[in-house]
């Protein structure tokens, strides 16, 4: 049988992906190292002033492994982790205290690694100083072009928490309806809603819905501003989206105190425990569309 | 010092020097499988800790996250590591006895050659959500095991991390780890003060760098910024089968404090103290001791203080020791040794000490220094002395056993990833033994060591 040659585009088109794959990574390391010198590797935390290059060991001791030298996500690590390590490239942040689509404080950074992630492999970085935390925090920004060309978004307002009254609880449950989060949550929270299987995030990889009842952290944080903070400003890069725009600071408060019935007994939640058993309120229905 | 017993100390160290193992230490890949993290998350330079490297074991091998349990890892995963060290290395002592056809005379001695250290089966992990487990078979040269480290340990119990209770054999809780030192070559593996032992002393029952067999309680803070711990340990340093006497117990205490030092990092400092009681006196059937039927305790202690200083990628360890022995134990009393059955000196009912014998008392203290050129590269120096300050035994020297200890390497880690380690290591150490020579002078030697050092 004989040979046919290839067609000459096909050459053309792998010398393309040949050499351009490697210039690609080398521009793309190459304006890094650019962004490293500029005014936005720097961090403001309280008094405290990150400086992008003083991390640069520390990124490479305790981060690269999984967020890759390019900090791409494409660490050794990365094939082996569920879910993926966060793409810096992208400028792409879930815990922030700004708004949908904005870049996150400096703030916002400092306290995610300070906390790390539970129900990720990214751990608490509590052992690291101030001072180091916020070089990191530095070091994250020099990654991503956003931070050459857009400012930090302005944290969200966060009205002074009400009184958990069983009103307010019944409230919540409204909310938690109207907002159809039982699609995802499920109606008592076991993230076992009719849409939980086909969840996805925006690189397309599957991503599971927070189950309330499972004890686990919240990712953004535990207390009751912070999840407040959740569902107002949303997770980017997850189907989680913010409800800034669908509710009133009130409602969103009446939801916190509705979502913390679902968990189990913690610091948080004695209150809204004890009335969610007083009122022994029925899951919220499905099937009864949102008014 | 009889010339006898300084040709015997003399050709013992050599034999040490060149067929010792080293001790090995303690750095798990098994750990970076499970949670994705490299080697140098854990560790300065494996194996030695970090800060994050310690609360992580502090927290019983957890990063208190959701995936501690071994319920919620693949299948697949054992938590178990091998380490293993091949090298090239020369020993040389300055005075040894040897005999010619004049009689016998001093000469230096050098030997060099390949070799290979003892292995580690390094496992570790939990068998449950706060509840943790080491057990370390390891194996001489020769291919002799025993048993290093077999405990498990109940954390956080009642949600409390100031709450973990520990059972077994274990390492005492130095923060200056032995099992996690930098250096390896046959004079530089030990610290000399964690097994101190004078000259005529018989207390092998004070070594806080050999792990014990006991109980322990240790509390923490979240960050784990102040900890603190207490044990109890049967007398018979870590040997089983309660060999020694059945009735005596020593303790062990540690705390420390770290501070947030600015842009140097986070230093820490502390203190710990180890004292107890040992039997003088084995009971005998038909002139053989009857193991475990010690009594006659008495008493000894060691104490000093821990630093762990940053300055940005140099940092320094400092230990300090006290530590003072029972007169009885200062001149021979309580040395039996059970795989032989031999004892030199029993105190019998009715044995008195020699006239102005007193206790053994000395104090010394190392300081480790490590530039860390980049997590891949580590500069290593440690400088160590010991000085008698009391001999038990009237008329002897004072200097006699002093030590100083002088050590540099450096270890290149071109390998650090989450499912092995590898390194190049280098050092040279010297050590110098006040009194020990064969004519009474000072006994010196020095090691030289290159080797692949590797964990998988």
């Amino acid at each position: 049988m004989g040979r046919e040659s290839l067609p000459r585009w096909w050459y053309v088109g792998a010398a393309v992906l040949g050499l351009g794959l490697p210039t690609w990574s080398q521009l793309t390391s190459m304006q890094q190292h650019e962004w490293l010198n500029s005014p936005a590797a720097v961090s403001h935390i309280g008094d405290l002033t990150g400086k992008a290059k003083r991390a640069a060991m520390d990124y490479r001791r305790f981060c690269v492994g999984c967020h890759g030298e390019l900090g791409d996500g494409n660490g050794e690590n990365a094939a082996w982790l569920d879910p993926k390590p966060r793409d810096f490239t992208l400028g792409v942040f879930k815990c922030r205290s700004t708004p949908s689509g904005t870049l996150p404080t400096d703030e916002d950074l400092y306290d995610t690694i300070a906390r790390g992630l539970d129900r990720s492999n990214m751990p608490v970085w509590s052992t690291l100083n101030r001072r180091q935390l916020a070089d990191l925090v530095a070091w994250i920004k020099h990654f991503s072009p956003r931070w050459q060309k857009e400012k930090a978004g302005a944290p969200i307002p966060i009205p002074a928490e009400p009184e958990v009254t069983p009103e307010r609880v019944k409230q919540g449950r409204e909310v938690y309806g109207k907002l159809q989060c039982s699609k995802c949550h499920g109606v008592q929270g076991t993230a076992n809603g009719p849409s939980a299987s086909t969840l996805t995030d925006d690189a397309n990889r599957p991503i599971v819905a927070y189950n309330f009842t499972d004890g686990s952290r919240p990712k953004c944080g535990e207390g009751d501003r912070d999840i407040y903070r959740m569902f107002m400003t949303g997770l980017d890069g997850t189907p989680m989206p913010s409800y800034a725009d669908n509710i009133q600071p009130e409602e969103a408060w009446d939801l916190v105190f509705y979502l913390r019935t679902f968990q189990p007994p913690n610091q948080y939640n004695r209150r809204e425990k004890e009335i969610a058993r007083q009122l022994a309120l029925p899951p919220v229905d499905p099937n009864v569309l949102p008014q | 010092m009889t010339s006898s017993r300084r040709n015997v100390s003399c050709g013992l160290l050599l034999v040490w020097l060149v067929i010792g193992s080293f001790p090995r230490a303690q750095a798990l890949p098994a750990f970076a499988r499970k949670y994705g993290l490299r080697c140098s998350a854990c560790h300065e330079a494996w194996p030695m800790l970090n800060y994050f490297g310690q609360k992580f074991k502090d927290n019983g091998y957890q990063l208190m996250n959701d995936r501690d349990a071994p319920i919620w890892q693949n299948p697949s995963y054992w938590p178990i590591a091998l380490r293993i060290t091949p090298f090239w290395h020369r020993e040389s002592t300055d005075k040894v006895a040897v005999d010619s056809a004049s009689g016998t005379g001093n000469q230096r001695i050098s030997v060099s050659g390949f070799d290979y250290s003892g292995l580690d089966i390094l496992t570790a992990g939990t068998l449950a959500k706060n509840i943790s487990f080491q057990l370390v078979p390891s194996a001489e040269e020769t291919g002799d095991f025993h048993i290093e480290s077999a405990n498990v340990r109940l954390d956080n119990l009642f949600h409390s991390p100031w709450l973990n209770l520990k059972l077994g054999k274990f390492e005492l809780d130095n923060i200056v780890s032995e099992k996690r030192t930098l250096t390896l070559s046959a004079n530089g593996e030990e610290y000399q003060i964690y097994h101190f032992i004078p000259v005529y002393d018989a207390n092998i029952f004070g070594q806080i760098g050999d792990n014990q067999v006991g109980v322990e309680w240790m509390g923490h803070s979240l960050n784990d910024r102040t900890r603190i711990s207490a044990a109890l340990m049967s007398s018979t340093d870590g040997n089983p089968d309660l060999s020694y006497g059945s009735n005596s117990y020593s303790a062990f205490v540690a705390g420390s404090r770290a501070f947030d030092a600015g842009k140097f990092g986070v230093d820490r400092v502390g203190f710990y103290a180890m004292f107890g009681e040992a039997p003088t006196t084995y009971r005998t059937s038909g002139g053989v001791v009857i193991p475990g039927s010690g009594i006659g305790n008495k008493t000894f202690h060691r104490e000093g203080f821990v630093g762990l200083f940053y300055f940005g990628k140099l940092d320094l360890q400092v230990v300090t020791q006290h530590g003072w022995d029972s007169a009885w134990f200062g001149t021979g009393y309580g040395g039996f040794d059970p795989s032989s059955g031999d004892l030199v000196l029993n105190n019998t009912p009715g044995t008195i000490l020699p006239p102005g014998t007193r206790s053994p008392t000395w104090n010394g203290a190392f300081v480790e220094t490590h530039y860390v050129v980049n997590p891949q590269l580590i500069l290593i120096q440690r400088s160590e002395w010991v000085r008698m300050s009391q001999q038990a035994l009237a008329g002897t020297p004072g200097e006699l056993g002093n030590i100083d200890n002088y050590v540099v390497g450096f270890r290149w880690m071109p390998i650090m990833s989450s499912r092995a380690g590898f390194a190049w290591h280098n050092e040279f150490s010297w050590l110098r033994l006040a009194g020990l020579a064969p004519d009474g002078t000072d006994l010196s030697s020095n090691s030289v060591m290159s080797g692949f050092d590797f964990d998988f």
